[in-house]
């Protein structure tokens, strides 16, 4: 009985991949466990093994294809001493597969947004170059690394397997075992050596595979990282910086998908960056690793992959404290950061076709935060709707209300709306986690609300 | 295929029947085939986010499930699937949780990593490396608050051993003798980092001595030598002298999770293991050398595992996905 080879989801972001090499070739026997073929996937290159014994039939695409998309037909297997020079008759196009429920396509898509060359953050004239947003961050530490012999990079997996998700690629290659350095599974205790590190005058960067795991550090970054200069009169300052991917990925249920934002926000001390773009990203990376306070380095791994333009400079910062204005409008101000920009750029550009003219702001951090942006751009517009990920109940949202509420009452037309993810665990359904995000028509909602309309 | 070293391992022992050692195949060959099954699934898109296979590992959970009781508990981390089906699940219900579908044992809330059952005493499914062994120490001191005799399995890895936590809760399970049972499952890696990397210690289990806790190190490859440990640790507990430590030596075969890309050791340290010291095998010849059982009764065995596993998948591919209100409920239990 001739199969079907599918090209395979490799991980949990995957929905196309590269099929890089075959490794059998049509008439070879196969046993469950036998490397078929390498793949390429959004992270790295996999090898792919067959499940079920036989003979390969055909190679229906061939190596070096891009951009196959997962459960495509890509080769056929027959039984042991079946003659499969007849499989072809089984010609199958990646339509006709058997039919199977899409994987939800939680990841937004991955077209790369065009940064507007001059702005403010590059002089003008900068040049611009595409990079996802996990080669600016890598740039970033490469940069800082090479600036200040005192940074250093340790975490789980960060060193020899180049990150779990491949942010610290080639940096234990380029700095060596000292600078760069894989911890055990103990996310208490290396943030709390990270911060006795930088008491000793370091500047660590410290790497959570993902925040979820920094509640195992919670007390070392709140109690010792965030209040040890102000309980010392000001004498001893923590240059520490703590990243990783926050908030959710795909499919990984209530433990592994939560947003921090707002919990990290409250904690005076602590200075906080949520980037969207590839450009922040390294600018505001470079920024945290200079900064003589604790900084939490809020990233995303759905956007991990994503491109953007960075600016060609040799030394590229961004300040803290300084939102961006994505896109002018008068109607209504949207306020976002992080992974929520991309819901409020997509609203932006479907409430434009209906003529309301939105005004998009990156907060980008969120301690300090750029609250004269926002309150200018209220002053204008009269509205405002906020959109994150996180939960509703103390939200940033919230807070921000709260602020134009007590300094720009009088120029509101409408209450401040927040859009944000639903007050429940993250559910692993696909069905449920859709419903659970926030989304791109619940802000068109609100601020169609918001306007009247 | 490589000669087998078997002079190591337990050859047919006084007092292993054949009914024992077909039962030990039959679950461990059960878990190979629907860890096989969940990892094509995966691959067509129908269980998402992370999912970490037990192929390798079979011979733990179920040598030491021969020795649980009724009522005796357990809890392990994210690679949970293979004890769930141990200590009697329905592999309907954990393959339609792995496909997030309402017929699945959270309804599709939890997925992979966060499942449980109440009935069979299977307290999770934790996502968070080292998170269950204070949470195991907690359900032996409830046990024991409770006066009854019951035991509970906490599992966990080699990396999660390295977390904190464990050490905490050591010392407050040997202070007030919790009935409970630390297996670490030594599969030499957490993630791509192999034991080596990540520790000075020559070993997991000694650690305890620390704190007075007993302990030893078993092959994990040899479901009867667990069986056996298991024995010894489930007996020590039941007598009131507290917790007990069992490291257990075994192997993952596959990736970490299914985006594993497997570059910190090599194809041929996976193929040896494979060849020469996989559990199932192991007990396959005890059966045949043994004469226990013919070629025809495992192929039997075989075809109704087939059975079992495919009917599971079908069940968790036709089991519709959870209502839109289900997203709302159970945040709060009601009194
Ligand atoms: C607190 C915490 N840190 C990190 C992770 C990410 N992570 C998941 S599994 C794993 C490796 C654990 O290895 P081990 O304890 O040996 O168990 P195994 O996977 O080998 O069964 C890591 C680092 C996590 N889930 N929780
Ligand atoms: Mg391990």
């Amino acid at each position: 009985m001739a199969t079907e080879i599918l090209m395979p989801a490799l991980s949990p972001t995957m929905e196309e991949g590269t099929l890089a090499k075959w490794l059998v070739k049509e008439g070879d026997t196969v046993a469950s466990g036998d490397i078929l073929a390498e793949i390429e996937t959004d992270k790295a290159v996999m090898e792919f093994e067959a499940v079920d014994e036989g003979v390969i039939g055909k190679i229906l695409i061939p190596e070096g294809t891009e951009g196959v998309k997962v459960n495509t037909a890509i080769a056929i297997i027959g039984g042991e001493g079946e003659d499969m020079s007849a499989a072809p008759t089984i010609e199958t196009s990646a339509a006709e597969s058997p039919a199977v429920p899409a994987p939800a396509p939680a990841a937004p898509p991955t077209t790369p947004v065009a940064f507007e060359p001059a702005g403010p953050d590059a002089p003008d004239g900068t040049g611009m170059t595409p990079a996802t947003v996990r080669e600016a961050l890598r740039d970033a530490m490469a940069e800082e690394m090479r600036r200040d012999e005192t940074v250093c990079l340790m975490g789980e997996e960060v060193a020899e397997y180049q990150g779990a998700y491949k942010v610290s690629q080639g940096l234990l290659d380029e700095f060596g075992a000292k600078r760069v350095i894989d911890t055990p599974i103990t996310e208490h205790g290396f943030a709390g050596i990270g911060v006795g590190a930088a008491f000793g005058g370091l500047r660590p960067i410290v790497e959570f595979m993902t925040f979820n795991f920094a509640m195992q550090a919670m007390d070392q970054i709140i109690n010792s990282a965030a209040k040890t200069l102000y309980m010392s009169g000001g004498q001893m300052s923590v240059p520490v910086v703590f990243r990783g991917p926050n908030g959710a990925a795909a499919r990984v249920a209530a433990q592994h998908s939560q947003d921090y934002a707002a919990w990290y926000s409250h904690v005076p001390g602590l200075k906080v960056a949520m980037p969207y773009s590839a450009a922040d990203a390294k600018g505001l990376l470079k920024t945290a690793i200079r900064d003589p306070n604790p900084v939490i380095f809020l990233e995303n791994e759905i956007l991990y992959g994503r491109s953007f333009d960075v600016p060609v400079l040799e030394d590229f910062t961004i300040p803290f404290g300084k939102a961006r204005i994505w896109r002018e409008g008068t109607d209504v101000t949207l306020v976002s950061f992080g992974i929520g920009m991309h819901y409020a750029l997509e609203a932006a550009d479907t409430l434009a076709e209906e003529d309301i003219s939105a005004e998009v702001i990156d907060l980008r951090t969120l301690r300090p935060i750029d609250y004269s942006t926002v309150i200018a751009s209220v002053m204008k517009t009269n509205r405002c709707v906020t959109i994150e990920e996180g939960f509703p109940v103390c939200a940033v949202g919230n807070h921000l209300s709260a602020y134009i509420m007590t300094h720009a009452f009088d120029y509101l037309d409408a209450p401040v709306l927040n859009c944000t993810g639903k007050d429940v665990p993250m559910p692993y359904a696909a069905n449920l986690e859709k419903l659970a995000l926030v989304t791109t028509e619940e802000v068109i909602d609100a601020v169609k609300q918001v306007t009247y309309r | 295929m490589a000669a087998r070293n078997t002079t190591t391992k337990s050859a047919a022992k006084p007092g292993v029947s054949a009914e024992d050692l077909l039962k030990h195949y039959h679950d461990m060959l059960l878990i190979r085939r629907f860890e096989e099954k969940a990892g094509q699934l995966y691959g067509m898109g129908l269980i998402g986010g992370f999912c970490h296979l037990y192929i390798g590992q079979e011979a733990v959970v179920v040598g030491l499930e021969a020795t649980a009781g009724e009522g005796d508990k357990r809890v392990t981390s994210y690679r949970d699937h293979g004890h769930m089906l141990a200590c009697g699940m329905d592999p309907k219900g954990v393959m339609a949780e792995l496909t997030g579908r309402e017929g699945g044992y959270s309804k599709g809330k939890g997925g992979s990593m966060h499942m449980f059952s109440k009935r069979k005493h299977f307290y999770g499914g934790h996502g968070i490396v080292g998170a269950q062994v204070p949470i195991g120490a907690g359900l032996a001191f409830a046990d024991k608050y409770l006066g009854n005799d019951r035991v509970t399995f906490t599992y966990f890895g080699d990396g999660a051993a390295n977390q904190g936590q464990v050490y905490e809760t050591y010392n407050m399970a040997e202070l007030w003798m919790l009935p409970v049972i630390f297996v670490i499952e030594n599969n030499q890696y957490a993630m791509g980092t192999s034991t080596r990397r990540s520790t000075m210690s020559p070993s997991y289990w000694e650690r305890g001595a620390a704190y007075g806790i007993p302990g030893e190190e078993v092959d994990g490859m040899d479901v009867l030598a667990v069986k056996g440990a298991g024995e010894k640790a489930v007996a020590h507990c039941r007598a009131g002298k507290g917790p007990y430590i069992l490291e257990i030596k075994t192997y993952r075969y596959r990736g970490h999770s299914m985006s594993d890309p497997a570059k910190y050791r090599t194809r041929e340290e996976v193929q040896k293991v494979r060849e020469e010291r996989d559990a199932i095998q192991h007990v396959r010849e005890l059966l045949l050398t043994g004469q226990h059982a013919g070629e025809d009764d495992l192929k039997a065995i075989d075809k109704k595992i087939k059975e079992i596993v495919n009917e599971a998948a079908e069940f968790s591919k036709a089991s519709p996905e959870p209502e839109a209100s289900e997203l709302w409920s159970d945040i709060w239990a009601s009194a």
